[in-house]
């Protein structure tokens, strides 16, 4: 028995093994699965399965395109104006995300250094209970008997409930809730690490408080105000399930199309091709957030 | 008046990041089958979620799947956190790195789609798997795995690789080190990786329901076809218990963290007083 282990652990070349594990894992889970989703959204919807690209004529193999998805895709409004309203309520978020969320991790990286650890782990708790059970709560809030129509009620602040519910405004609610750590964490890491001698500097130049947050603070923090951003961005585009329990008929959103084509309509190339127009939707801000993350790296090295 | 300022925009932040959690809490206590209108308080709810055979199902599934899935993504996390930060040149590391990060920024319903078309496809010319635990496992372990790795590679990026060195310097063959050295000082990245895979998975919802088969409900898609027709106290109840429990672990997990690393400073310290004598 010894012996085999003694073998194995001799002969067994260790780079190849490191390497070779997660690169099959996702290789088969990651790259190959976004690959047949390509090719699924140029196939045809058969019965049960979708039809075959590749058919067998003469013992030569023909590979068959169909890009009646696509076409349907591009000619229906609906599609279209689906994407661009996923783009503008993730776009609405993030804004909303940095303005609450910049000047919470600008005082949070100032308050007290023996504080810092709990404020922080206050942030990060909420993210520990269900992400679902909280999207739930708010609909508990929200809806027109709800917690805050009540409330606002009884205190004879309004005769009648406020319609809320199934609303952009819901949505953005649940939405900005959800992604507001994600906002917090990368700006209170960058922020807390800022050299307190720059904004001295500045100060002893004579430049007021506001220009030098201004002028010194904002373009310092810039790599944390873009990972916050794309971190809140890339999500929120593709989100399901917020749209789906807090949202109402009108906010459209592309995720909850897909699920629609899938579940609902059973139309496994549709369902592709909305999310290879997705994918690359997604691919600029992913390409901009890894730009940035390596330029990190490198000035850290 | 800055100071004033800051302290009230905090505030306001944390009650509404708080608010909705304590809401949920205090109406679980509800007596009315009415949940936003205030009764008086009963632990009614709580013994309807105790005989609800579905949920208590859902929640073993889910806490079954949690723990089998975290394992996994533990397992492969490490190793492709060893893969990107041990080797800096092989072909394809590329492809690796940001095949490792595309299930942290797709959308969850593309990365559900897409394991799912594979999963059915693999299905068509093997016979295999069937959809169920084993191909949920998967795509929670496939998520878990890309969060296992950035916790991972950032304890392994900031490890004094001088340790390495010295292990091996006195001998030591890779193997060795790793099991010797590396891997008793990456415990608290681990189990850290561990709690976070193993929340992720308990939360998911949009993976569990493209790649469940009947039969598997896990407990989010319980709650989620529940709370899309409507508002229902039982789920105020679940919430409330989820709640609790993970308090517990969280608190208990810091204090862990925060002693198991005052221990290993304690223990540099001395054998680096030791070093000197």
């Amino acid at each position: 028995m010894t012996n085999i282990y003694n073998y194995l652990r001799n002969h067994i070349p260790s780079r190849q093994i490191v390497i070779g594990v997660p690169y099959l894992w996702f290789l088969l889970l990651a790259a190959i699965p976004i690959l047949i989703v390509l090719k699924i959204s140029m196939s045809e919807m058969e019965s049960t399965s979708v039809s075959s690209m590749i058919s067998w004529t003469q013992g030569w193999p023909t590979i068959k395109f169909n890009f009646a998805s696509y076409i349907f895709l591009s000619t229906d409004p609906l599609y279209f104006e689906t994407y661009l309203s996923s783009i503008k309520y993730a776009l609405i978020t993030t804004v909303i995300c940095l303005a609450i969320g910049y000047p919470f991790a600008y005082f949070m990286a100032r308050s007290p250094k023996h504080l810092q650890p709990m404020l922080l782990m206050l942030i990060m708790l909420p993210f520990w209970t269900s992400f679902l059970l909280r999207i739930y709560a708010w609909k508990t809030l929200m809806v027109n008997n709800g917690v805050i129509n009540n409330v606002l009620m009884s205190l004879g602040v309004i005769d009648d409930p406020i319609a809320m519910m199934n609303t952009p405004f819901s949505l953005l609610v649940g939405m900005v809730y959800s992604y507001l750590p994600f906002m917090i964490l990368p700006l209170y890491a960058n922020l807390s690490k800022l050299d307190i001698r720059f904004l001295e500097a500045a100060a002893d130049l004579g430049t007021s408080p506001f220009r030098t947050f201004w002028l010194v603070t904002i373009p310092l923090s810039k790599a944390g105000i873009i990972a916050g951003s794309m971190l809140v961005f890339i999500p929120a585009i593709g989100e399901y399930v917020i749209p789906e329990l807090l949202g109402g008929p009108d906010t459209l959103m592309i995720g909850r199309v897909l699920w629609d084509e899938f579940f609902s309509n059973n139309d496994w190339p549709m369902a592709s091709a909305v999310a290879v127009v997705m994918i690359l939707l997604i691919l600029l801000p992913m390409a901009i957030f890894n730009k940035y993350q390596s330029d990190q790296a490198e000035a850290k090295s | 008046m800055n100071k004033l300022f800051g302290r009230a925009w905090m505030i306001a932040v944390y009650i509404f990041l708080y608010m909705p959690i304590v809401t949920l809490v205090i109406y679980s206590f509800n007596a009315s089958p009415l949940v936003t209108v205030w009764s008086e308080a009963s632990l009614r709810w709580y013994v309807a979620l105790a005989n609800d055979g579905d949920l208590i199902a859902a929640v073993w599934l889910s806490l079954k799947i949690a723990f089998l899935s975290s394992l996994m993504s533990v397992f492969f996390g490490t190793f492709t956190a060893f893969a990107l930060t041990r080797y800096k040149r092989f072909p394809g590391r590329t492809l690796l790195s940001s095949m490792s990060s595309t299930p942290l920024v797709m959308p969850d319903v593309i990365v559900g789609l897409s394991l799912l078309l594979m999963l059915v496809s693999l299905q068509h010319w093997l016979g295999f798997p069937e959809r169920g635990l084993f191909t949920i496992l998967l795509g929670h372990a496939l998520l878990g795995t890309a969060y296992a790795a950035v916790v991972v590679t950032s304890r392994l990026n900031e490890m004094d690789k001088r340790l390495d060195e010295a292990a091996m310097d006195l001998g030591c063959r890779p193997f060795q080190v790793f099991r010797l050295v590396t891997l008793p000082l990456l415990v608290p990245a681990l189990v850290s990786a561990f709690l976070l895979t193993f929340t992720l998975s308990f939360d998911d919802v949009v993976l569990s329901s493209f790649l469940s088969g009947p039969g598997y409900s896990t407990l989010p898609m319980v709650i989620f076809s529940r709370a899309r027709l409507g508002l229902n106290p039982t789920i105020n109840a679940v919430a409330a218990v989820t709640i609790a429990v993970v308090s517990i672990a969280v608190i208990a997990s810091s204090i862990y963290q925060s002693r198991a690393e005052r221990q290993r400073k304690r223990e540099v310290a001395q054998a680096y007083s030791d070093a000197n004598q």
